[in-house]
C-alpha cells in the first residue's frame, strides 16, 4: 500500500496539474455543450481544437503577438465549425459523418500546411517568449511568496495559472447564466429539444444553431490554444491525442449540464495528473495497470452509457436535421 | 425539393459531383502549398502502379480498407454509425496473433488460417457485439461507444502486449516473431504478371478479403437475415411492426461488422509483420468510413473505393519522397475531404440537380 498521506509538494504539483490538465478539456466540453443542446451533434470537437493549436501556433511564431495568435486559433477553430454548420443545418448532412470528416481534415491540413511552410514534418519551431501564454508572477507573488512554503503553494496553485486556466473556469459560471437566465440560452436549448416549437414562435432554427455552432468554434479555439500557446509552446502533430473525444466524454458523463462538465473535466484531469502516482500502487492485492487508469474516462462513460450510474439522456432533437414544415 | 430523380443522378451523378469536388479542392491545396497536382496525380499513379513492389503495396493497403469499408457497411445496412473498426480490427490482429502464437509450433499456415480467422473475427465480433447490445437493451448511441471502444482497446491491446505477450529482455513492445511455417502466402503466382510483387507485403489475405466481399453481398441481399437487417435499416418501427427481432438485428449486425473488422487483422499480423504489435490498424479502422461511404454500403463499389485509398495511401508515399514539400499526410487530408462531401455534404448539389431537371421537363412540354 502506498503512503496516503501526501506531502504539500505532492498535492501542489497534482492540484496544479489537474487544473492545468482540465482546462482544454473544459474549454472543448463547454464548446460542446453549445453545440450539442442546440441539436447539433459534435465529435469534431477533437479536429477545432487541433486546427486552432496549429494555427495559434503557426501565427504566434510568424507575428511574435500572443493576442494575435490566440484570435487566429478561434478563426480556425470557428471556420470548421461553420463547415460542420453548413454541412450539417444548411445541407443537412449527417451530423456524424461531418464530425467526421472535420477530425480528419483538421489533423491532414495541420500536418501539411505545417510542413509546407516550416519543413519540420509537421512540427512548429519553438514559439517566441511574447507569443506564450503561460502564466507567471501576478500582482499577489510578492506577498504570497513573503508567506513561507503555504503562501508559495497557493500561488502556484491559484495565482500562477495561464491566462487560459481562469477563463476555462469562468466560462462554467458564464455558460450556466447564458443557458439557464438568458433568451438566447432557452431558445438554444428549446431547439434542441423541439425545434418545430421554436420555429412556430417565429424564431429561426437555422440561425439558433449556426450561433450555437460559432459559440462550439471559439471555444475549441481556446482550447487548442491552451495546448499549443500554454501547456507547450509550439505544434506538435496530433497534439490534441484525443482530447476532443475525452471532452465528449465529459458532456456526456456531466449529462450536458455546464457545472457538472466541469467536475466531470476535473476529475479526467485528476486521473491523468496521478496516472504516474499511482503506477506500480497495489489495492488488495492487485497492482493498477496504468492503462486502466488511461481508460478510466471511456469506460466510466461506457457505464454510464449502459445507464448503471444514473441515465444519461441526450437533447431530445441532437443529430436530426431540421426540416421547416410547409 | 425532394423530387423523384432517375436512379443514375442519385446513385451515379450526384456521387461522382461530390467526388469531383472533394477532389478539386485536394487540388486547390496542393495548388496552395505551391505544387502542380497534375504532377502529383502523376506520382501518386506511378508509386500505386508503375512497379510491381508499388502494386503490392496498394494491394497490400486496398485489403485493410476492403474489410474496413465491409465492416461499416455492413452496420449502415442496419441505421447503425460503427466507428468502432478501429479498435474491432485491433483485437482482430489479437485474435489472429494469438491463433499462430499457439499453433505455429504444430501446423502450417493453411491448417492455422481456420482458427486465425475464426479468432480474429470472434474478437472483432465481441468487441463490435458489446455497444450493439448496449444500444439495443440500453439505448447508448452506437457513435459514441464504440469512440469510447476504441480507446479502450488501445489501452487494454497496450496492457495486453506489454504485461503478457512482450519477450522478456526485448526492448520492443511486440510478442515473439511467428515461426515461418505460419507465415501467410505472399501473392508469388502474381509474380509472373507482375514481377516484384512478391518483396510487396501484400499476401493471400486480399484473396480472403474479395471473399469476404461476395459474403457480405450475399448476406446483405441473398437471405432472410439480410432483408431483416435492411427492413430495420429503412425503418426500425416498420421492422418492430413486421414482426422482426429488432434486438437480434442490431446485435448480430454489429457482431459481423466488427467480425469483417476483426478479419483485417490477418493483413498485417499474418501476412505481413508475422506478429502481435503495437497500433495494428494504422488508423485503417477510419479510413473504412470513407471508403463505406464512397462505395455507398455495396460490396463491389467498395473494391473499388477501397482500391482508391490503397492507391492514395501507397501513391502518397511516393508523392511525399518526390515534392518534399507534400508529406503523407495529404492522403488525411483527401480522406476528410472524400468523407465532407460524399458523406457530409451529399445532398449539395440535389437542388440544383433537381431544378436543371424540372427545368429541362418543362422545355419537353
Amino acid at each position: 500500500m502506498g503512503d496516503f498521506i501526501p506531502d504539500l509538494s505532492t498535492v501542489v504539483a497534482l492540484t496544479d496539474g489537474t487544473l492545468r490538465g482540465a482546462t482544454p478539456l473544459l474549454l472543448a466540453c463547454l464548446a460542446g455543450l453549445y453545440s450539442e443542446r442546440s441539436g447539433v451533434f459534435d465529435i469534431g470537437l477533437e479536429g477545432k481544437i487541433l486546427i486552432a493549436a496549429f494555427a495559434g501556433a503557426t501565427v504566434g511564431i510568424l507575428t511574435g503577438s500572443a493576442l494575435i495568435a490566440v484570435l487566429a486559433a478561434i478563426a480556425a477553430s470557428t471556420l470548421f465549425a461553420l463547415i460542420h454548420g453548413v454541412a450539417c443545418i444548411t445541407f443537412r448532412g449527417n451530423q456524424i459523418v461531418s464530425g467526421v470528416a472535420i477530425n480528419f481534415l483538421a489533423l491532414g491540413l495541420a500536418a501539411v500546411a505545417g510542413n509546407a511552410i516550416f519543413s519540420m514534418g509537421g512540427r512548429t519551431p519553438q514559439l517566441p517568449a511574447s507569443a506564450r501564454l503561460n502564466g507567471g508572477d501576478s500582482w499577489f507573488t510578492p506577498m504570497l511568496e513573503g508567506m513561507g512554503r503555504y503562501g508559495q503553494a497557493v500561488e502556484d496553485i491559484a495565482f500562477d495559472q495561464s491566462i487560459f486556466v481562469y477563463i476555462a473556469f469562468a466560462a462554467v459560471p458564464f455558460t450556466w447564466w447564458v443557458l439557464y437566465r438568458t433568451r438566447f440560452g432557452m431558445r438554444l436549448r428549446a431547439v434542441g429539444e423541439n425545434p418545430a416549437a421554436v420555429d412556430t414562435a417565429g424564431i429561426s432554427v437555422t440561425g439558433l444553431r449556426y450561433r450555437a455552432v460559432i459559440c462550439a468554434g471559439v471555444l475549441c479555439g481556446l482550447s487548442g490554444a491552451t495546448l499549443s500557446m500554454a501547456l507547450n509552446s509550439g505544434y506538435i502533430n496530433n497534439m490534441s491525442a484525443g482530447r476532443g473525444f475525452i471532452a465528449l466524454a465529459a458532456l456526456i458523463f456531466a449529462k450536458w449540464r455546464p457545472v457538472q462538465a466541469m467536475f466531470a473535466c476535473l476529475l479526467f484531469a485528476f486521473l491523468n495528473a496521478s496516472e504516474s502516482r499511482l503506477q506500480g500502487t497495489e489495492v488488495l492485492g492487485f497492482e493498477i495497470p496504468v492503462q486502466l487508469v488511461q481508460a478510466m474516462p471511456y469506460l466510466l462513460v461506457v457505464i454510464l452509457l449502459a445507464g448503471f450510474i444514473g441515465q444519461a439522456r441526450a437533447p431530445k432533437a441532437g443529430g436530426v436535421p431540421y426540416v421547416k414544415e410547409r | 425539393m425532394n423530387k423523384d430523380l432517375p436512379g443514375w443522378v442519385d446513385f451515379g451523378l450526384l456521387p461522382l459531383l461530390n467526388l469531383l469536388t472533394a477532389f478539386l479542392v485536394a487540388g486547390i491545396v496542393v495548388l496552395a502549398i505551391g505544387e502542380n497536382p497534375l504532377e502529383a496525380v502523376r506520382h501518386i499513379l506511378y508509386g500505386a502502379f508503375g512497379y510491381g513492389n508499388g502494386v503490392g503495396y496498394t494491394l497490400f493497403y486496398t485489403t485493410n480498407f476492403i474489410f474496413t469499408g465491409l465492416a461499416v457497411a455492413v452496420a449502415f445496412h442496419a441505421s447503425q454509425f460503427n466507428i468502432g473498426g478501429e479498435g474491432q480490427a485491433y483485437l482482430g490482429g489479437l485474435g489472429v496473433g494469438l491463433a499462430c502464437l499457439m499453433l505455429d509450433q504444430y501446423l502450417p499456415w493453411w491448417g492455422i488460417l481456420p482458427v486465425a480467422i475464426l479468432l480474429g473475427a470472434s474478437f472483432g465480433a465481441i468487441w463490435g457485439a458489446i455497444p450493439g447490445i448496449l444500444y439495443a437493451k440500453r439505448g447508448a448511441h452506437v457513435v459514441i461507444t464504440t469512440i469510447m471502444f476504441n480507446f479502450i482497446s488501445f489501452s487494454l491491446m497496450n496492457y495486453l502486449i506489454n504485461e503478457y505477450l512482450k519477450m522478456p529482455g526485448n526492448a520492443s513492445v511486440q510478442s515473439r516473431t511467428f515461426e515461418q511455417s505460419a507465415w501467410m502466402p505472399k501473392l508469388t503466382w502474381l509474380e509472373g504478371v507482375m514481377p516484384g510483387i512478391s518483396t510487396s507485403p501484400a499476401n493471400l489475405s486480399f484473396v480472403i478479403a474479395l471473399i469476404a466481399c461476395v459474403f457480405v453481398y450475399i448476406l446483405i441481399w441473398r437471405t432472410k437475415f439480410g432483408y431483416e437487417v435492411r427492413v430495420y435499416g429503412a425503418s426500425p418501427s416498420a421492422a418492430r411492426y413486421a414482426g422482426i427481432s429488432t434486438t437480434r438485428v442490431v446485435v448480430l449486425a454489429m457482431a459481423i461488422s466488427g467480425g469483417l473488422a476483426g478479419l483485417m487483422g490477418l493483413n498485417p499480423v499474418m501476412g505481413d509483420q508475422t506478429r502481435i504489435f503495437l497500433d495494428i490498424p494504422q488508423q485503417a479502422g477510419f479510413v473504412g468510413i470513407a471508403v463505406a461511404l464512397m462505395g455507398r454500403s455495396h460490396p463491389l463499389w467498395i473494391v473499388f473505393a477501397a482500391l482508391l485509398f490503397g492507391t492514395l495511401y501507397q501513391g502518397g508515399a511516393e508523392l511525399a519522397f518526390e515534392m518534399p514539400s507534400i508529406t503523407r499526410d495529404m492522403v488525411v487530408v483527401i480522406q476528410g475531404l472524400v468523407i465532407l462531401f460524399a458523406g457530409a455534404m451529399e445532398y449539395m448539389f440535389r437542388p440544383w440537380v433537381a431544378r436543371a431537371f424540372s427545368m429541362r421537363e418543362q422545355e419537353n412540354g
